[in-house]
């Protein structure tokens, strides 16, 4: 048999540089799989890295939000002021109009608003994923409804369904919020799902699992889903970022979270009425959490979306 | 503003249309620099056509950015170098200056004519676009000019024609207007990247004849950039073969193509099927270009070089001369080697499969 | 001796149907390399036992054209129609033809991965339209194919060993232990390292991809593959080691081989009988040497001379054709090729050549073409081409 077991070492033994082959070698060894080729993709985007370390303080905040809340948002701490006091030592971010402690609000709305954008994404992602394979995998007519579907979702109006939800779940809870705006961004996932699933279908790797004999079960999950998930997660991280800003928006509005809870919109309509007394610190601190974390998972969405693509190259 | 190096040396004799010399363009990346053209040098004279020869990641592609000064910074620095052309050197032009060479003075053509024809305008429109902008003339004499020209490019029914878009023609038509946008406002170098490379062999036939038809009609200056050495062979009277980011030879198309000199120009003419070599097995260039972030030290190409000896690894061949000025080779085999070190090949020319796969540098 | 030659018997030990077991005639297979039958002869005649491995029946693939709201049927791309030619054991046939010629969609519907519209294909003497689902599935362990694409063809996040062994899996090679060794024989029979099997594809070169494809294709010992383009994406130093690594493989396990590529040179050198299509059909076939010297079609004539080549001092004569391939929904009548024959308009326009299409048939020894007036071209070849005019050397001022 000509061939070598070892060609790299066979030809080492025909040409000489021995240095330049060894640089080879010492290549070969550091075998990356894609997902540790991402990360390391991702840690090179300092943007995205220092978004990721603000999400995961908030994440830390909305979790342990209870321990390190120095008062009761929604309570009057041991104070007759109803104008509020300026940032202090005693209250950090200051007390509001009716004397609550600005802080404790920015916290409490930081486990709404991590809560609302977490689950809500979770559930679009669900929903968004499943529909939109199976429109992809199946083609024709499962296609053709599953996509009129989506359509029909994207007319709705927004305000419209929460005043309905209003009714039959409660004005203002957190739960009612998650599912509506879960159910309402999982068409963006699916149409994007779907044309991944189009376009993979077709992929020359796909034919050739088909042409080995692989089945249509595996090929689902081990070729076309892997490389579906990237620009979904990102897509994900969007939903997230776009429906925090939305729970800010409709609480605002007064059709959201009920006013005797705290989360940023709410803070900030409080904020609203009192802005001409020139208590900055009632609408600068909630403000402030919502654009830095709105701002925060983009980033990270920036990231991941160069640190996913394949086609970008250490 | 990106550095842009210094003019240095004097303008070439009157008769050099293009003279490159010691051009480095270099692209600082996440990871690295990757020098991708690293110190190229050539001329080519007025009404001349010269071939620029060399596998993906050569360089080639760049170099003709670089003299087009379309290399998009960053990432690409022009790292430094010459570039005379028609008296000057670009490379001290400001980019409005380059937009009145660029099109006028100097055109190209590329390899997919579909990204460089504007989906939204009619061919004839982007023909008359760029007479007016270049020639003081006006719109009628302008579409006539475009007209002219698609009659030039063998395009039939030319009055119909040019009022269509590019998306209505067939790739080889869109080759031909390509042409006939390059050609219009009478450029005296036209340089053609991989123009037939996206082209069925058929079609790449009638491109060739055209273009080789249009540069004698029109003296304009070739400068063709391909890897398909069968093209060269038939479109271009000197060659230039680049390996690696590095001009390693020379010449005119006949000795370079029936007398290679350099190891690598020799190993790629051998392993081209051709009739005769049915039953045999191919020759082959052992390995694959090296990764552009690691580059081998001395000669680029000593780690494939069948030929490699003492000096191989260590030092770089110069671009010397082999008996007269434009016929030159970069390697030591025709040189004579630096510190007393002798002719003397000593790995044997064998390339059985036991080395082919060996050595491809993981990318 | 080893590659899959040397696997241990265990591991042959794949569920496939009876007709896929190793053959036991010495035609190399099972790991006896004969090394004694010439890799390449003039003769169209293949090496071998001169059986049909393959063959083909008036094979017809259309894509239908949905157009409307409603995505009604309203036309056809007949990308191939009517295709009929055999492959015989251990031979490699070319498939060649410009873009748009159908050439690789034959490829992939006579190994049912687009299912043809009508027509027989016949494996080994197994009709594949009589296969059930499961049957087909089974099938495919003896028909294998290698793609064009050195990057699109493996899966950005798989390991080798996957890619490789996944096919093995899928055909019922369960015990992993058996299964890796499977999958580094492979390896080492295309040139590449045994523990590569860990790696993505991103860390190879576009050959040691391309050598990954054919070890995936190889693994589970095909008997025949289908081999579309798979040098085109490649370099010229690489294409050449990719070609004689096909070779060798093809004398090492016995593989038959359709070869589809639309570089003539390519295909003149690996084949030994070569099919030319145009638009959708078979134009001309014939043994290698018989096609390249006496070419008796019109358009092969014309593609035959349109290559350009290296050796200058050859006195190059040749037919440009004019205008473009039509498009494959609305193909000319009669003979598809009509339109841009130089052979039709030297004979002044005969009618035949736009009403009746004129079928495959025999003009030769092995040699068939698909024209009315095959038995004019070599006279009227010489008067209708012209020279190349290559420019001189040396610029006119040196």
């Amino acid at each position: 048999m000509a061939i070598p077991t070892d060609p790299t070492l066979a030809g080492v033994a025909a040409a000489p540089p021995a240095d330049v082959a060894k640089a080879d070698v010492e290549v070969a060894l550091e075998s990356l799989s894609q997902w540790q080729l991402a990360w390391r993709r991702f840690r090179k985007h300092r943007m995205a890295m220092v978004g990721l370390g603000f999400f995961a303080f908030m994440i830390l905040v909305a979790i342990f939000g209870p321990i390190i809340m120095p008062f009761d948002p929604t309570n009057i701490p041991g104070t007759t002021n109803p104008a509020g006091y300026p940032p202090s030592l005693a209250h950090l971010f200051g007390t509001d109009t009716v004397g609550r402690d600005v802080f404790a609000m920015v916290v409490n709305g930081a486990r709404i608003s991590v809560a609302i954008g977490g689950f809500s994404m979770l559930i679009a992602g669900f929903i968004g994923v499943v529909v939109g394979a199976v429109a992809g995998y199946f083609g024709g007519w499962v296609d053709n409804v599953l996509m009129r579907v989506v359509d029909t979702f994207f007319a709705i109006p927004l305000l419209f369904v929460i005043l309905v939800a209003a009714k039959f779940f409660g004005q203002g809870q957190v739960i009612s919020l998650i599912v509506i705006f879960g159910v309402l961004s999982w068409p963006l996932i699916a149409r994007l799902v779907r044309a991944q699933f189009l376009s993979l279908r077709e992929a020359d790797f796909v034919e050739a699992a088909r042409a080995v004999g692989v089945r249509d079960g595996r090929i689902t999950f081990r070729h076309i889903l892997p490389n579906a998930i990237g620009p979904v997660i990102v897509a994900m991280t969007l939903i997230m970022a776009s429906n925090i800003v939305l729970e800010a928006f409709v609480s605002y509005l007064n059709f959201g979270i009920s006013a005797n809870q705290t989360s940023w919109g709410n803070a900030l309509a409080n904020a609203q009425s009192a802005l001409g007394l020139g208590n900055w610190w009632w609408a600068f601190f909630p403000g402030m959490a919502i654009a830095v974390t709105v701002m925060s998972i983009n980033f990270v969405g920036d990231g991941l979306r160069d640190a996913l693509d394949p086609r970008t190259r250490l | 503003m990106p550095r842009i190096p210094q003019t240095q040396g004097d303008p070439p004799p009157s008769d050099i249309l293009l003279d490159v010399r010691d051009l480095r363009t270099h692209f600082r990346v996440m990871d690295g620099t990757v020098p991708a053209v690293d110190g190229v040098s050539f001329q080519v004279r007025r009404g001349e056509t010269l071939g620029v020869v060399g596998e993906s990641g050569c360089g080639k592609s760049v170099t003709a950015l670089t003299i087009m000064r379309l290399i998009e910074t960053p990432p690409g620095e022009i790292v430094s170098g010459e570039v005379w052309f028609d008296g000057r050197d670009v490379l001290q032009l400001s980019q409005d200056e380059m937009l009145d060479v660029r099109g006028a003075e100097m055109a190209m053509i590329f390899q997919e004519p579909m990204t460089s024809l504007n989906p939204v305008l009619t061919v004839g429109d982007q023909i008359v676009e760029a007479v007016v902008a270049h020639k003081k003339i006006n719109h009628r004499a302008a579409l006539d000019r475009a007209v002219e020209m698609l009659r030039l490019v063998g395009i039939p029914e030319a009055p119909r024609r040019v009022k269509q878009y590019p998306h209505e023609m067939s790739g080889g038509m869109r080759q031909r207007v390509m042409i006939a946008l390059a050609l219009s406002c009478d450029p005296k170098l036209l340089i053609a990247d991989e123009p037939t490379t996206a082209l069925d062999v058929t079609i790449q036939a009638q491109i060739l004849e055209l273009i080789r038809k249009v540069q004698a009609e029109t003296g304009t200056a070739l400068l063709l950039i391909t890897h398909d050495l069968g093209v060269v062979a038939e479109t271009v009277q000197r060659v230039v073969v680049m390996y690696a980011g590095k001009v390693v030879e020379t010449g005119t198309v006949d000795e370079v193509l029936q007398d290679p000199k350099h190891p690598y120009t020799e190993g790629l003419l051998a392993s081209i099927p051709s009739k005769g070599m049915r039953g045999t097995r191919l020759n082959v260039i052992k390995g694959s270009v090296p990764n552009p972030f690691r580059m081998p030290v001395g000669c680029r190409f000593h780690p494939r070089c069948p030929y490699a000896f003492d000096p191989c690894p260590d030092h770089e061949p110069p671009l010397d001369e082999q008996g007269n000025p434009e016929r030159r080779v970069a390697c030591w085999l025709h040189t004579k080697p630096p510190f007393g070190l002798e002719h003397r090949p000593r790995y044997g020319t064998a390339t059985p499969l036991a080395v082919e796969a060996a050595g491809e540098a993981v990318r | 001796m080893s590659g899959l030659g040397g696997i241990p018997p265990e591991a042959r030990d794949l569920e496939v149907p009876a007709a896929t077991v190793v053959p036991t005639n010495g035609s190399g297979r099972g790991g006896v390399a004969t090394g004694s039958s010439p890799a390449h002869d003039e003769v169209p005649a293949p090496p071998g036992d001169g059986t049909a491995l393959l063959e083909v029946e008036d094979l017809v693939k259309y894509f239908p054209i949905l157009g409307g709201v409603l995505r009604r049927h309203v036309a056809d791309v007949k990308a191939v129609d009517g295709v009929s030619f055999s492959v015989k054991r251990r031979e490699v046939f070319g498939l060649v033809g410009e873009s748009g010629c159908g050439k690789t969609t034959l490829g992939r519907a006579l190994l049912y991965l687009q299912p043809p519209t009508s027509g027989r294909v016949r494996l080994d003497g197994q009709d594949l339209h009589a296969l059930k689902p499961e049957q087909l599935r089974r099938m495919r362990a003896k028909m294998q194919i290698i793609f064009q694409d050195p990057y699109g063809s493996l899966n950005p996040r798989m390991p080798v060993s996957d890619i490789i062994g996944e096919g093995l899996l899928a055909q019922g090679l369960k015990d992993h232990r058996v299964r890796m060794k499977r999958v580094e024989d492979s390896l080492e029979a295309v040139g590449l390292r045994r523990d590569y099997t860990r790696r993505y594809p991103h860390e190879f070169s576009g050959g040691q991809r391309q050598r990954i494809g054919i070890a995936r294709a190889l693994a589970l010992n095909p008997e025949f593959v289908v081999c579309d383009e798979p040098v085109s994406a490649l370099d010229v130093s690489i294409q050449s080691q990719i070609l004689n690594l096909l070779l060798d493989l093809r004398e090492q396990f016995g593989l038959t081989y359709l070869f589809i590529a639309h570089n003539l040179s390519v295909v003149q050198y690996i084949s030994d009988r070569v099919g030319v299509m145009y638009l959708g059909r078979m134009v001309e076939l014939a043994g290698v040497g018989e096609l390249y010297e006496r070419p008796r079609h019109p358009y092969t004539v014309a593609l035959l001379s349109a290559v350009p080549e290296v050796d200058r001092a050859r006195a190059r004569k040749r037919i440009v054709l004019r205008g473009d391939v039509p498009s494959p929904v609305n193909p000319p009548s009669g003979c598809h090729f009509h339109p841009r024959c130089w052979l039709r308009e030297r004979l002044g326009n005969p009618e035949i050549c736009s009403t009746v299409d004129p079928r495959l048939h025999v003009v030769g020894e092995g040699h068939a073409a698909a024209c009315h007036f095959a038995d004019r071209i070599e006279q009227e070849r010489d008067r209708a081409a012209k020279p190349v005019v290559a420019p001189a050397s040396a610029p006119a001022g040196a």
